[in-house]
This record gives C-alpha cells, structure tokens and sequence, in this order.
C-alpha cells in the first residue's frame, strides 16, 4: 500500500477537470502587469480572481515603502519573534492596527491562514466549545481541529440556530467561543452580525469575526462588517488578513481582552514561524494608511462590482449572493464550470474555479472578485467572455442533445 | 430519551436517500464515501438534520472518523444518551 493511496480520490476528480484542458489549480501567470491584468500562456489576461480589493498591489507609496524597508532592515528577519525578537516595523504595525480598529491589542501573523489558526489555538483548549458557521473558511476549521477544543458546527449565517445550540451546551461549563466570517469568500454573502452579538450575548459566549474579505470594502472607514452594521464594539476579536484590500501577505487579530497578549506565549503558529519581513511589513503600513485617505478607493469597488453583477445577471447567469465584490456565477456542476472556466482563460479571463468539497451546498462556481483598479474596458472585457462561453455551453448542450 | 439505535439507522437511511444515485440497499454496514460517494461537508450538512430530530448537538470532532452508517448511528445515539 502507498502512502498516497488514500488521495486516489482527489487524483480521479483533478484527472476529470484536468483533461477539460488547463489546470485550474495551477495557473501560471508569466508576468504581473498590473493589479487586473497578467500574462497567462502568452496572452494578456484579465484578472478577475484575486481578491486585490482595492487594487493597491502595485501603488507607488506601499512599493517605494518596501524599497525603503529592505535597505533599512534586510530582506527578511530569519525567524520569530520569540526567538529573534520584534522588529520595530512589526510594533508599529500592530499599534497601527489597534489604533485602525480602535481595540487595544492587536497581534500579527505571518499569514492570514495562520492568523486564523494561531487566534483559535490560541483562544481555546479541550476545556472549550467552538461554534463555527457551517461555511467558515479551511483556515477556521484547522484553527479548530489544532486547538482540540469540542467543534460545534451551525447553519450558515443563522443565529437562531447558533441560539438553538448554544442552549443545548449550555449545562455545560465550559468557555464558548462563536466563530463567523464577514464576508464568506466562496458564495459572497455576509451575515447579519447585530444578530450574532445579541446570541453571543444572551449566552455569555464570546464572539470571533474573520473580516478577511470585508476589511477595507465595508463599513465608512472600512473597518470592516462590524464597523457598518455599528457593532465593532461588541466583537471580542476581529481577524483579518493583508493578502486582500492591504494587498500584500500576513494577518491579525485584534481584542480588548485584557489578557489578550498572553496569547504571544500559547499561540504556536505566532511563536513558531519566521515573522513578517520587514518590506512587506512597511508595505500593509503603506496600504493601511491609504486605506483610511482614499475612501474612493471603496466607492469604485462597490460600483465596479455592481457593474459586474448587473452586466452578468443580464447575460442570464445566476449570481449566489447580493450585489457585493465577491460575485460567485453557479454553474450546472464540476463539469460545465470547468468547462466554462478554461473557456474564460482562452478568452483572456481568469476567474476562481471552485468545486465540491471546496463549496457549500455541492455547487460548482465561477467565483469572480472585483477590484477597485478594474477599468470600464476590464469589466466590458469580463462580461464579453461571459457572453461568449454561454453561448458555448449552448451549443455544448444543443450538441449533446441532438437539437 | 429512549431511542433505539435502530431508530437511529433507519433515519439516517432516509436522510441519505437522496444522494443514493445508484439506488443502491442502504442498510448499516453502507459506505459514506466508497458506497454513496458523500463528501464530508455533505455528511456534516446531513447530520444537522439528525441533531434537530434528538434536539442534540454532535461535535464535528466526532465524524471525522465515520465511514459507515453503523458508525454515524452510533455516534448520534451516544451523544443521545449523553443528554
């Protein structure tokens, strides 16, 4: 028996979408020309799948920042903090932060991925229970399995069901901790999180948001969903990450619990990993402020995006979710959306090809992400492309069935 | 509350029913994964309907290791009489 055997499965469904034509899950783009656009098999290709929000991935302030910080303080600090110590960047961004959110602590992570992962571990134990919504991120449901607490897990974005589940643990002792996301990255749907406080509230549970996707696109100064819907501070910790609207890599999370720094001593994937480099530190402290001067920046997102769910909505494909700058397109099944997203790429669109058990609910998606940095011309070109694969999947089934 | 493991088996059963493709006999010793190709998130969304019938909550920590229906049943009535 092989070590791999086991995977025989991923191998039949990756071997199924891979003979449709590219790898969906190993595109390479030859050369980056701009925050919407790169160079992929040779052809100028749009991008409609990064999650670069706010397009501030090639802005001239956060890159000379990043110049500026690797001549200053080297390419990289060969370890963690706990071991080689905080650099000053690594302070200033985390006061920043807390000063952004207006929460007293804020500790950074190496990724957003771990950012999620060393909160939970952190957090909780096997003397506690967390409920998480049943759509949460891979990077929550790790957090939870390496934290080796009691996982509860509830419908997506329905309280009364937290509410429901919370009551039937509440013989127990121990700590509750609610997870939920502002802005679920595959469907593009968010919750109502005044509901989730009141339940948390009412069962003396503590409340966790992820605002990985909704940081910098939500909320007047782009706080994110908490602060739109005025409950920022009823939140005991905001996640979030800088790999989306602050577009360059890491994640935080930040509290007012007064033992919240502990965590610095019991969160292994922030003591155990090499810290952020210096530049891309200089770089998310560069995007942070431009985040807060440039509230245009967000205006042109949600108007970008409504350009986009409306050009696709009148093309005839359904949209998982409201208007919002995650636009997810459903397809049929695995077969139809692979078969749609090479078509995309052929001609010249890339999108996120996401499938079982990837998704919620079995559904297979064109999962697209707006960016404030999208032109008219980028989202005329994106709706043309459409355009032209359903009318290949048309002919597709007017072939298949002899019409 | 007094509920049978049986009880337990046979309602999985219909609640699996319609991802039975292949329409298959679904008795206890049935396959999740090799048997009604389910995946895990089509399992955890399945048990939520089982957990409203018997009022419980099943921690996901417990699943990760079911492969047969038998193993689902019993999980569920354990947690049952655990109350």
């Amino acid at each position: 028996m092989d070590l791999f055997d086991k995977f025989q499965f991923v191998s039949d469904v990756s071997d199924q979408i891979f003979k449709l034509g590219h790898n969906p899950f190993g595109v390479c783009m030859d050369r980056i020309l701009s925050p919407t656009r790169a160079e992929i098999n040779g052809q100028e290709t749009i991008l409609a799948g990064t999650n670069n929000y706010l397009g501030l991935t090639f802005d001239p302030e956060c890159l000379d920042a990043a110049r500026a910080a690797i001549g200053a303080d080297g390419s990289g600090t060969t370890g963690s903090r706990i071991a080689n110590g905080t650099f000053a960047g690594h302070r200033d961004l985390e006061l920043a932060l807390a000063d952004y959110l207006g929460f007293k602590s804020v500790m950074v992570f190496t990724t957003g991925y771990q950012a999620n992962l060393g909160a939970i571990s952190g957090l909780a134990n096997s003397k506690d229970t967390v409920f998480i919504d049943a759509d949460c991120h891979a990077s929550i449901y790790d957090g939870c399995v390496m934290s080796g607490a009691t996982v509860i897990r509830f419908r997506h974005n329905d309280a009364e069901d937290l509410d429901k589940r919370l009551r039937r643990a509440g013989g127990d002792d121990s700590n509750k901790l609610v997870i939920v996301e502002g802005l679920y990255s595959m469907l593009g749907d968010r919750p109502v999180l005044a509901d989730f406080v009141r339940v948390k509230a009412k069962h003396n549970a503590y409340l966790m948001v992820d605002e990985a996707h909704s940081l910098g696109v939500y909320g007047p100064n782009g706080r994110g969903l908490a602060e739109e819907e005025g409950v920022l501070k009823d939140i005991d910790f905001v996640v979030g990450t800088f790999s989306k609207s602050l577009g360059a890599i890491g994640g935080f999370c930040a509290s007012n619990h007064p033992k919240f720094d502990l965590m610095r001593l019991t969160s292994h994937p922030y003591m155990y990993t090499a810290s952020l480099s210096p530049s891309n530190v200089a770089s998310v402290l560069t995007a942070l402020r431009l985040m807060q001067e440039r509230p245009e920046l967000r205006a042109q997102l949600q108007q970008n995006s409504r350009t986009l769910y409306d050009g696709l909505t009148e093309l005839g494909f359904t949209i998982c979710a409201d208007n919002g700058p995650i636009i997810a397109v459903k397809t049929t099944g695995p077969e139809e959306a692979a078969f749609m997203w090479n078509k995309l790429l052929d001609y010249g669109v890339y999108v996120n090809l996401a499938i079982p058990p990837g998704t919620p609910n079995g559904i297979s998606l064109l999962r697209c992400s707006m960016s404030a940095a999208h032109s008219e011309d980028d989202i005329k070109g994106i709706c043309a492309a459409f355009k032209k694969v359903g009318h290949d999947v048309s002919q597709t089934q007017a072939a298949e069935t002899g019409a | 509350m007094g509920v049978e493991p049986q009880e337990v088996v046979k309602l999985i059963c219909t609640l699996l029913e319609p991802f039975n493709g292949d329409s298959i006999e679904l008795n206890k010793l049935t396959d999740l994964t090799t048997d009604l190709h389910i995946d895990s998130v089509a399992i955890m969304d399945l048990l939520m309907a089982v957990e409203d019938t018997y009022d419980i909550s099943i921690p996901i920590n417990r699943v990760s290791d079911t492969r047969t229906i038998e193993d689902l049943a019993i999980v569920v009535h354990e947690t049952i009489k655990a109350g």
